[in-house]
């Protein structure tokens, strides 16, 4: 009824950047065929390859993101999701090219696993017009509708209640969408999270929450000031909610679970909660060298870095490595590209600044 | 054409658009068969349903935050916040999501929702239920805010703020509520950012809000009988700020007041008297004066309260003693 409306991706999502078909994988490997566990074992060929790419996707544009901050083009701050592509990478590939994502300010990740277009993103980053919100949203708000990247926000919790309303929307249009939305751990102690997990497990709403638990909120280890050893997951019952954590590194595992919570939502079982063990191999944000993280705690996880992990999955699987050569020069070929792009796209002009407040596509007050 | 009270109208208001609009929601507390805590949607349940109006916990951010997302994707909320005071407990989901994500998306994300709230003081309800909030939301770009002082324009903003692919915030006040107003039949639509002068005149301009305006009204009564002839506008908007309304009323009376319920600081008085000075200040024969409640909480006691308030009497005398 208000498809018109809608700028979602159910008309546009077929722009999809990461250079799969869209929705290719993910019919391979219905709902239901993984509804009975969430162990990673069966996923089938073509959906291991289709989240190996968004890995490689993500990898190769978070660390090109890095280096153009180095280079001073990159100014404001960003947060990296190097070491977390697998939470990205599995979800995006369970989820159906309509679906909702919401993501925080550490996002690159969850828009290049939509599809999002990675010049667009860098060119963000650099404050160009080119870039995704044309340079008036920078890296903490990297939104892209059409591939249903429904923002990313910068206070912590915020977008919690956000996605139950987008959930909520698709509930009352009956369109079938799930509203998807990733937050890091140190989210858990805001009311937000808690009003949001609430109102959604009440109203039953079609909202997968998705905690990417990589220990630190900031600089200080979540668990020092949070009540329980598992932030989101020992939370879960408060709201009825079935307890999940889960190795937010093995992308098999992290893709079966998406597949159940996804398809509980869509069946009109509600909201699930799931708790993605993970970590990022940087530091918070752009300057921070990470150093109150103890070394020995660092190099275990790095020995888990998701991303060769599951080369050699793949391989030890029987997938030549002729295959993923290929299609590791073929992203580092589009990240170069898009960097191009992203660098040659003009700096805004300051018509700019008047644009969009309101929906006549101006900034006017008065009259 | 039908007489019903300011209280009555927030609902008639919301039944017209939810008729409408099978898009429109209306969320909130008690708002379902409870009719809400101010009896201001009393029917509407009962006629449009639970897949239509739709109770909550007490989660502001969480119901608003949802409204924010239903719009983004279909939906036309209104949202009910009950005291105007609790946009405090959900001031970020207002101010730092739904008023910037238009802009700082690229014009990607709208936003089409309304807020409704119970504004104001004059109920002897202490100073967190009794704030006047206009001020705050003017203060953030991308908010529209509307301030009805009569039921007929109640009606009308409501369905202008429903309309409107913007955030609008629908501040409607509490002391109004057993005022009455006819209702012509058929539809009903205002125009967001229009000023009206409610009483014509020659000696002053007073431009007035929400429950300031009856009042404002009152005092110009008062001074009829001395030869003082006020004009009065209703502003009924704060953004869009119809400021050429004024303009035109100054260059003919040269003299401006204001009536603000807000406390003295940074009240949407003070930007109106500034964009006056600025672009009409040689219409204007006399000091501008702003009649507002003191920078203070609004205390409980009735005598307290009243003396706060700008009422009709205060306002004369403000006025009567600046015009010499
Ligand atoms: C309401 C609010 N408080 C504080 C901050 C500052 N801040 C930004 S990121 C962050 C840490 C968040 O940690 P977590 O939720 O674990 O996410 P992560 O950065 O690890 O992805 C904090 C405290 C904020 N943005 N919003
Ligand atoms: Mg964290």
């Amino acid at each position: 009824m208000t498809g018109e409306r809608e700028k979602g991706s159910t008309t546009m999502a077929m722009q999809d950047h990461t250079g799969l078909s869209p929705g290719g994988a993910t019919a391979t490997a219905t709902d239901a065929s993984v509804a009975d566990g969430a162990d990673g074992a069966d996923v089938a060929r073509d959906v291991r390859l289709a989240i190996y790419r968004r890995q490689m996707l993500i990898r190769g544009v978070e660390k090109r993101a890095y280096d153009l901050f180095l280079r001073n083009l990159v100014r404001g701050t960003s947060h990296l999701a190097i070491g977390q592509e697998a939470v990205a990478a599995g979800f995006a590939t369970a989820m159906r090219p309509d679906d909702y994502t919401f993501a925080t300010y550490r996002g690159h990740h969850h828009a290049l696993a939509r599809g999002a277009p990675p010049a667009g993103l860098l060119a963000e980053l650099v404050g160009r017009t080119n870039g995704l919100m044309r340079g008036r949203g920078g890296s903490m708000h990297i939104t892209s509708v059409a591939q249903g990247m429904y923002g990313s926000y910068a206070i912590i919790g915020a977008h919690l209640p956000i996605a139950a309303g987008a959930a909520w929307s698709a509930l009352y249009r009956r369109s079938g969408q799930v509203s998807v939305c990733f937050f890091g751990d140190g989210t858990t102690n805001i009311g937000a999270f808690h009003e949001a997990l609430n109102l959604a497990a009440v109203w039953k709403l079609p909202v997968v929450y998705v905690c990417e638990n990589n220990l630190y909120m900031e600089y200080t280890n979540t668990r020092s000031v949070t009540a329980v050893d598992h932030p989101a997951a020992d939370r879960a019952a408060s709201y009825g909610l079935e307890r999940i954590v889960i190795d937010g590194n093995d992308p098999d595992v992290v893709y079966t679970t998406a597949c159940v919570a996804l398809g509980r939502a869509r069946a009109g079982g509600g909201p699930s909660l799931v708790e993605a063990l993970t970590y990022r191999h940087g530091g918070h944000s752009r300057a921070d060298p990470g150093k109150y993280r103890p070394e020995e705690e660092v190099k275990a996880w790095m020995t888990r870095d998701p991303v060769p992990m599951y080369r050699e999955r793949l391989i030890g699987l029987g997938v030549a490595s002729s295959e993923l050569d290929a299609l590791d020069q073929e992203i580092s070929a589009l990240v170069d590209q898009a960097t191009r792009e992203a660098s040659e796209g003009p700096e805004p002009g300051v018509s700019e600044i008047e644009r969009d407040l309101w929906a006549d596509g101006g900034a006017s007050w008065r009259r | 054409m039908a007489e019903v009270t300011y209280r009555e109208s927030i609902g008639y208001g919301m039944a017209q658009e939810l008729d409408r609009d099978p898009t429109v929601v209306l969320v909130g507390e008690d708002v379902g068969a409870a009719g809400h805590v101010f009896k201001s949607t009393v029917g509407l349940f009962e006629r449009f349903g639970p897949g239509r109006v739709f109770d909550t916990p007490i989660s502001e951010q969480a119901f608003v935050g949802a409204a924010m997302g239903a719009a983004m994707t279909g939906l036309r909320p209104i949202v009910m916040l009950m005291y105007a005071d609790f946009f405090g407990v959900c001031w970020d989901t207002v101010a730092n999501e739904i008023a910037k994500t238009r802009y700082m998306t690229g014009g990607q994300v709208e936003v089409p929702l309304v807020i409704q709230a119970d504004n104001g003081a004059g109920l002897r309800m202490g100073a967190q239920h009794s704030q006047s909030v206009e001020s705050w939301a003017m203060a953030v770009p991308g908010l529209k805010v509307a301030v009805p002082s009569t039921p007929v324009d109640v009606v009308g903003l409501m369905a202008a703020a429903v309309r409107c692919d913007d955030p609008v915030l629908v501040l409607t006040h509490k002391y109004l509520y057993a005022t009455k107003g006819e209702i012509p039949d058929g539809e009903i639509v205002a125009e967001l950012g229009r000023a009206v002068v409610r009483r014509p005149g020659t000696s002053a301009t007073v431009v007035a809000l929400g429950a300031m305006v009856p009042e404002a009204l009152r005092a110009a009564e008062l001074l009829e009988a001395e030869g003082v002839s006020l004009e009065v506008i209703d502003l009924r908007c704060l953004v869009p700020l119809d400021v050429s309304t004024v303009i035109e009323s100054v260059a003919r009376t040269s003299r401006l007041f204001t009536v603000e319920e807000n406390p003295r600081l940074c009240g949407w008085g003070a930007e109106l008297v500034s964009i006056v000075a600025e672009e009409a200040l040689w219409s204007i024969d006399g000091p501008i004066v702003r009649i507002t409640t003191p920078h203070v909480p609004v205390p409980a006691a009735p005598v307290l309260e009243d003396a706060v308030l700008p009422r009709a009497a205060r306002i004369a005398e403000r006025i009567r003693a600046a015009l010499g």
